[in-house]
């Protein structure tokens, strides 16, 4: 009776900490591994502690140039697909032009279109062209397939902003330059920015694509995909949970930094504090 | 349009022949009128009139189709917004969600270059009676609150005019009398013309000096809010203002000073000083309040004129009793006694008689298809039958 009572209080918080432990146990898995010195190359089971994998994360000097090239193409297809997305997500939102509901239509088709077709049908593309298949193919491909979503994400910050607000610049002395940047950018900077690290995560992990139109250059992903053959290496691990940590990190000051900035507004009251900025 | 027209005075906003067409629909129609310096200015209409189009071109917002706004001798109507010393209150205040209410307040000044803005702003604030406030951000402002940053906003950029698009729409009613009065008196303090669009007829007659009553994109009346009232130019400028009882008839001519006017096969007659039209199907208007209802024809004062019926409807709604009396061809007329204890209430279903003084009464012009208007009508049926 009293157990049924507490259940039925609990239940959903006892449902949710289930998922949570669904969805984070391969995580765990993944650190503890990092700390595991295995007793073969084909090994999975904890054998011993130790901390060498952590000292020594480029032992396996492959994986680190794998690990760098894969950065160096996430950084760079993030910083050209950002750019060309919010452009793109400004015409179609801000502007009326023939085929802007096509346009619309095929920014969704890199989404829908599975992977493997995708990455044959690149293939097919460059072969045909004659383009030598490497690091400058993984980047161009990576930059298609990030720009959808970035013209998605960045799209609904600013079709969810108020006209009028760039409205009440003009009115108050702003020309178009300045309205950009005082008003518009500030306002729809939340979305390019969740845009940007959606499109650094996408390619940084992409696999299939980048396994057709790679040559001979070696992603992380693909260097772990060759490992798994003959063993994966533990440091793979230490990128895993290095790369978990990073990205926990940047949540966790994210959220600090706006609750910071709620309490800040809602201590301030009393004049004698005034801002300056030009 | 004489030559007198042609001079502006200096400061004076001076619309001309503006236009706004969307496509196949027109907006604005052919507008033109002449907003003194330092005048509070309010466009009255419905939704869809063209209120706020016409605001927003003078704002710079919107292009004209044809026509100019000249401010002064100077023709703004296409230059850019931020090139005009025009500002403006938005409807949403339109504040800007990032920037604190002190940088809200400077961004005007900050645009055109100014340095030191700490004394302008610290000023404007405590004109609208927001000191102290200036660290927060605008969504922790109530509504009231931020309706003031969006006019110290505006206000610190002294333009030749403020435009006020419905400014009080969000608040509720204690509020925006409250504002009202506060818009008032800013008004009379910092000595801008203010242009204020709204539908909330009170609003306009409470706080500006001139109203222009605005229907389908044009101008059906403009005048002195009490000019207005008590002589309405139409039938919808009677009955978007306040309500009128409106008797179809016929005007049978001017004589002695008079029009002589029947209406339902009784004989009325309106001064010639309060007739639009003396002969023709006309409409003979009274306001409910200033008809007075009695029991029966004997106690109607002599000069007196009026109809009888039965009272159909009374309701009490503390100031003043309002009555519904149908009368003997079946039209409603509604009657507003004011409750100051003077006369006897009325009951329903009893015969009564409404009387009039005739200066109280006006004469407007009629379509011939046009029948008896008897309470506040905004999308009236075009030609209904009689």
């Amino acid at each position: 009776m009293r157990l049924s009572r507490w259940l039925a209080d609990r239940w959903v918080m006892i449902v949710a900490l289930l998922v949570l432990g669904y969805l984070a146990l391969p995580i765990l898995v993944v650190a503890a591994l990092s700390f595991n010195r295995p007793s073969s190359r084909l090994s999975y089971d904890f054998n011993e502690f130790t901390l060498d994998n952590w000292r020594q994360p480029c032992a396996t000097s492959d994986m680190c140039d794998a690990v760098v090239r894969s950065v160096q193409i996430g950084f760079l297809a993030t910083v050209v697909a950002t750019v060309l997305g919010t452009l793109m997500a400004f015409a179609l939102v801000r502007h009326r032009f023939r085929g802007r509901s096509g346009i619309n239509v095929l920014i969704f088709l890199p989404m829908a279109t599975p992977e493997l077709v995708m990455g044959t049908s690149l293939l097919a593309l460059f072969v045909s062209a004659g383009v030598p298949q490497g690091f400058w193919t993984i980047l161009i491909a990576h930059v298609m397939f990030c720009v959808s979503f970035v013209v998605v994400t960045v799209k609904a910050r600013l079709a969810g902003m108020d006209r009028r607000l760039e409205e009440a610049a003009m009115d108050l002395y702003a020309n178009e330059w300045q309205t950009f940047r005082r008003i518009t950018l500030p306002l729809v900077l939340p979305g390019i920015v969740a845009a940007a690290l959606l499109a650094f995560s996408l390619s940084f992990d992409d696999f299939i694509i980048t396994n057709f139109n790679a040559g001979t250059t070696v992603t992380f992903p693909m260097y772990v995909w060759g490992a798994a053959q003959r063993g994966i290496p533990p440091q793979v691990n230490v990128i895993g949970t290095a790369m978990f940590a990073v990205a926990l990190l940047l949540v966790g000051l994210s959220s600090l930094r706006g609750r910071r900035a709620r309490r800040a507004n809602l201590l301030a009251g009393p004049p004698g504090h005034l801002r300056r900025s030009s | 349009m004489t030559g007198m027209a042609r001079e502006t005075p200096a400061g004076d906003l001076r619309l001309a022949n503006l236009t706004k067409r969307f496509g196949v629909f027109t907006a604005v129609d052919d507008l033109s009128l002449t907003i003194e310096q330092g005048s509070f200015f309010a466009l009255l209409g419905a939704s869809g009139c063209g209120k706020t189009t016409t605001l927003r071109m003078i704002a710079g917002l919107e292009e004209p189709t044809t026509g100019q706004v000249l401010l002064g001798d100077r023709d703004i109507a296409r230059l850019r917004p931020y090139k005009r010393p025009v500002n403006t209150v938005f409807q949403s205040y339109a504040l800007f969600p990032h920037l604190s209410i002190f940088e809200n307040v400077a961004f005007g000044l900050r645009r055109r270059g100014i340095r030191s803005v700490d004394d302008e702003v610290t000023r404007m604030l405590s004109l609208v009676q927001l000191d102290g406030y200036g660290n927060r951000r605008p969504a922790q402002l109530s509504g009231g609150q931020q309706q003031r940053v969006a006019l110290a906003r505006a206000l610190i950029n002294r333009p030749q005019v403020l435009l006020l698009d419905e400014p009080l729409g969000a608040l509720d009613l204690k509020l925006r009398r409250q504002m009202q009065i506060e818009l008032k008196r800013i008004q009379i303090e910092v000595g801008i013309t203010f242009v204020h669009v709204t539908h909330d007829q009170e609003e306009a007659m409470t706080m500006a000096d001139t109203v222009a009553v605005m229907n389908a994109g044009r101008i059906e009346q403009l005048g002195a809010p009490a000019d207005i009232y008590e002589f309405p130019a139409t039938a919808f400028v009677a009955n978007f203002l306040g309500q009128s009882n409106l008797l179809a008839g016929e005007a049978t001519g001017a004589g002695g000073g008079d029009v002589a006017v029947t209406a339902h096969g009784t004989r009325f007659s309106v001064p010639a000083g309060r007739s639009r039209a003396d002969h023709g199907p006309v409409h003979l208007g009274v306001r409910p309040e200033k008809l007075i209802l009695v029991g029966s024809a004997d106690q109607v004062p002599q000069g007196h004129q009026h109809v009888t019926g039965v009272v159909t409807d009374a309701s009490y709604v503390g100031v003043s009793t309002q009555y519904l009396l149908r009368t003997g061809w079946g039209t409603e007329v509604s009657v507003f006694a004011a409750n100051s204890g003077a006369s006897e209430r009325v009951p329903v279903g009893s015969e009564a008689v409404a009387y009039w003084d005739p200066r109280h009464a006006f004469l407007l012009p009629r379509d011939a298809a046009d029948t008896d208007r008897t309470s506040p009508v905004l999308d009236e049926p075009v030609g209904a039958p009689s």
